[in-house]
């Protein structure tokens, strides 16, 4: 499905994501783990395209998509969430999700003009991908509510819909559970095993939440100062020495 | 070769003027991350200040520009706390606007006050220094040795004190300057303090050997503007720089190109090294 | 209220505002209102271009003025200095802001925010200096003068204010209606995208630049539009066209009437363009309140008079539908700050 091969990015002589290779296999859940500032949310832009890497290749299908800019990423399939999503916060959570199937239309100024069928065709269709998305994440009923007055839990939704309703192959999902509480939590765990499991996606999350990773992940892995120490099935890693070395040897989301 | 000393002399001037303003521009930006456009505006009450006390109330000189720096550092103040501190987390693009409410809302002011007609400002240092043949007026050396002063000084003050080691701080990583207990609202009325007291030093330097009206600000801050993009936004060394490099290309390409055009000479450098470098001359990284 | 408020939004009360706008030289006290309004609606159609690229694609542009005067001279050089008759050089008018503005875009939308606004208060005032000193062409300080009138088809003869403010009001319902069908359609959604940040716009497959370029390039023909008909109303023009208060101008009506919405530009313009003319004095020191004003907006009321009302209505909306949905978000948003303030106490630690 999606594999990197020796990727490297540097930053002004830094190595934010040094020499990683890793594949991730279609229909798991992929989580990638480690301390702060071990490049996980770097190693996230290499992939969707938003920086590039200073050397190594990644392949999505066996397509070499490293050098693509990150609108073309998308639209080859890999949509993905941040830890922090800016919505349209006066308009309905229907509207801000319309455009999430943009990238899969034609219209252009000039069926906007003309008012063209295609644009009825493909507006109708971006709504309903929008619903679709909507009733996945189990939000239909706050369709036609603003931004503004949903909950924090709603907008994390709301921000998984919008990035389903790209029709993805894989999703890379940046902190889903991020202040969310323990049991929000494990809604949101059910949902990414509901996209593997109803939808056939491949997920990719970086998380902090060690017991909700070791108990969704299918396979992790390890990044500690842009390097891969460890990946494997979430048994092998947590008896790892390595790994424990690395979140024992002082940083304090081991014990978030 | 006298007159290419003259125009050396004109471009270390203006350089000197467009300098302090880019610095105070640069701070505040470095800080904050505001494009303060209302800068120019401060610079402009500064030197209605000066020219008031002056005028008015017949102070000396230097009086006037102590006092002048005192009421644009309040005002400068006053913008951060009752503008901008409030729109902190608002989109970027709602304090670009406030800053231009603060800048017709002062511009409008003064022009009520005193109209918009142009206004000369007078100065103890009439004098012409005469160098074998090269031309100084006093001002200007005043200008030039005034800016050079407040420059080692500002460094003086953030190396060497706490406060400025906290707004250097600060500048670096805002979050990190947090997390080490830095009171972040102290540091940011601070620099407002600071680029405030340097635009009303411009302004007040620079008066005499032009002209004082509302409308003086304008061109000034965009200036700076493109200053400090040449220079890196946030950096001193980099607006000190730019400055320099912005006062010489207007002397010299107005004495030797056109003097009409002389003011076009920064815009058009500055959608040259936009056009080729999007991040500015000396900006490192990609933010 | 809130019936009252309801009819306010349905379409009639569109019909009932051009057909306000179609009697009002009939009801007007003399010819001096109907060109004051004629001269408001042709703001108005600038302030709706600069709604395409700040309020929809929230890029601040403060060249907006510089496009407007574009159009303005390219019709005014056309037509009194070369000879063209007013349609031609209309079209050439709207054209060469259209071909700047690409030009301008490519070069000014690779620039994130700040970079972008900077650039474009630069663009805008090259452009001032080029009117006011490239004297052999524009003729500088003096500007121009003997501008030709649009020609009439037929029977009608637009030098008059009359059916020169009908002309205008043509131009105007065009634009809007314009604007609503770009709003509701999926480039409008687009831009709105770009908007709320470019690198989500991206991670959803938009193309950043050429979705910029197209809003960059309509809103600087829409200032051109404007430009283009201003000089054929007033058929003289100088360098003042260009200064940078008009743009100021212009983001204050945006502000007021809505940034982003499709009312608001008109409401914005129309509004406050008669409060400066029927207080007189305001004229010259409009900006003590239109400053402080611009401050309290962007703090209180981002969304101006069009857009707060709107999220008042769908809130009114809405409450009728069940309340206790409400109480629920309270809770799970308590339960959200405590968890995010006991996650920053345990970064801090």
């Amino acid at each position: 499905m999606l594999k990197v091969e020796h990727l490297t990015k540097m930053f002004g002589g830094l190595a934010a994501v040094n020499d990683v290779s890793v594949e991730f296999e279609a229909g798991k859940i992929n989580a990638i783990i480690g301390p702060n500032g071990a490049g996980k949310s770097t190693f996230f832009n290499l992939i969707s395209g938003m920086h590039q890497p200073t050397s190594g290749r990644i392949l999505l299908d066996g397509v070499d998509v490293t050098t693509l800019p990150s609108d073309q990423v998308a639209r080859l399939g890999v949509g993905r969430t941040f830890q922090t999503t800016n919505l349209f916060e006066q308009a309905t959570v229907l509207d801000n999700l319309i455009v999430g199937h943009r990238l899969r239309t034609k219209s252009g100024l000039w069926d906007v003009l003309i008012n063209s069928k295609r644009l009825q065709r493909e507006e109708k269709a971006a709504r309903d991908k929008a619903m679709d998305a909507l009733e996945f994440v189990g939000l239909s009923h706050v369709a036609g509510q603003i931004i503004a007055d949903i909950t924090q839990e709603e907008r994390k939704r709301v921000a998984f819909a919008l990035a389903l309703a790209t029709d993805p192959k894989i999703v890379l999902l940046d902190e889903p559970a991020a202040g969310v509480n323990p049991e929000e939590t494990v809604g949101f765990a059910a949902l990414m095993r509901k996209m593997v499991d109803e939808k056939g996606l491949t997920v990719c999350l970086i998380e902090h939440k060690m017991d909700m990773i070791m108990r969704l992940a299918d396979k992790i892995m390890v990044l500690d100062h842009g390097e891969k120490i460890a990946e494997g099935t979430p048994e092998e890693v947590r008896n790892n020495p390595v790994v424990i070395e690395a979140y024992l040897g002082g940083d304090e989301d081991a014990a978030a | 070769m006298n007159l290419f000393l003259q125009q050396i002399i004109n471009g270390l001037t203006l350089g000197s003027i467009y300098g302090l303003v880019a610095l105070g521009l640069t701070l505040v930006y470095g800080i904050l991350h505001i494009p303060n456009f209302a800068h120019g505006a401060l610079y402009m009450v500064g030197a209605f200040m000066s020219y008031f006390f002056m005028s008015d109330l017949g102070a000396h000189y230097w009086v006037a520009m102590a006092g002048s720096a005192v009421v644009v550092a309040i005002l400068a103040i006053l913008c951060e706390r009752l503008v901008f501190h409030p729109l902190r987390h608002s989109p970027p693009i709602h304090d670009k606007i406030a800053a231009i409410g603060i800048l017709l809302f002062l511009e409008a002011v003064v022009q009520m006050f005193w109209g918009s007609d142009f206004r000369r400002m007078s100065s103890p240092f009439t004098g012409i220094l005469n160098f074998d043949g090269l031309i100084i007026p006093e001002q200007r050396l005043l200008i030039i040795v005034g800016a050079f002063a407040l420059v080692i000084a500002l460094q003086l003050f953030l190396r060497k004190t706490m406060t400025g080691a906290t707004i250097i701080a600060m500048a670096q990583s805002r979050e990190g300057a947090f997390l080490v207990g830095i009171d972040s609202n102290r540091v940011a009325m601070m620099t407002f303090a600071i680029s405030g007291v340097l635009a009303a030093f411009a302004a007040t330097l620079y008066a005499p050997i032009n002209l004082v009206y509302p409308a003086m600000g304008h061109i000034v801050i965009m200036k700076a503007f493109v200053i400090i993009i040449l220079g890196g936004m946030g950096s001193i060394p980099g607006a000190i720089v730019g400055g320099m490099i912005i006062g010489f290309a207007e002397a010299l390409g107005g004495f030797y190109i056109s003097t009409s055009y002389k003011d076009i000479i920064a815009f058009g450098l500055l959608v040259l090294i936009l056009s080729v470098r999007p991040q500015g001359l000396f900006a490192k990284g990609a933010h | 209220m809130f019936k009252y408020a309801s009819l306010l939004m349905t379409p009639a009360t569109k019909y009932v505002m051009l057909a306000f706008a179609l009697l009002f030289p009939f009801v007007a006290a003399n010819e001096y209102q109907v060109y004051v309004m004629a001269t408001a609606f042709v703001w108005a159609i600038a302030v709706y271009g600069l709604n395409i690229i700040t309020g929809f694609c929230g890029q601040l542009n403060l060249a907006h003025g510089g496009f407007f005067a574009i159009g303005a001279y390219t019709l005014g050089l056309l037509t009194a200095d070369f000879g063209w008759s007013f349609w031609p050089a209309f079209v050439a008018a709207l054209a060469m802001s259209a071909i700047l503005g690409f030009l301008v875009g490519i070069v000014s939308l690779r620039l994130k925010e700040h970079y972008f606004a900077i650039f474009t208060l630069c663009v805008g005032f090259i452009i001032y200096l080029l009117i006011d000193k490239w004297e052999e062409l524009t003729h500088g300080a003096i500007g121009v003068r003997d501008i030709a009138a649009p020609y009439g088809f037929g029977v009608v003869d637009f030098t008059d204010t009359t059916p020169f403010y009908y002309l205008v009001l043509a131009f105007l319902v065009l634009a809007i209606w314009f604007m609503g069908r770009l709003s509701k359609s999926l480039l409008g959604r687009t831009f709105i995208a770009i908007r709320n940040g470019d690198e989500l716009a991206q991670s959803l497959g938009i193309n950043l630049m050429r979705n910029k370029i197209l809003a960059f390039v309509l809103s600087t023909t829409y200032a051109g539009l404007a430009g283009a008909l201003y000089a054929g109303m007033v058929r003289f023009i100088g360098p003042e066209e260009a200064n940078i208060n008009h743009t100021f101008d212009m983001i204050t009506y945006l502000l007021v009437g809505g940034i982003g919405t499709i009312m608001g530009p008109l409401l914005g313009t129309l509004g406050l363009i008669w409060i400066t003319q029927s207080l007189q004095f305001l004229e010259e020191y409009r900006m003590i309140i239109f400053g402080p004003m611009l401050v309290l907006l962007v703090i209180f009321f981002p969304r101006g008079i069009t857009g707060s009302f709107l999220t008042w209505m769908h809130r009114k909306s809405q409450a009728l539908a069940p309340a206790k949905k409400r109480q629920e978000s309270k809770v799970g948003k308590a339960d959200y700050e405590s968890s995010a303030q006991t996650r920053e106490a345990e970064n801090n630690a």
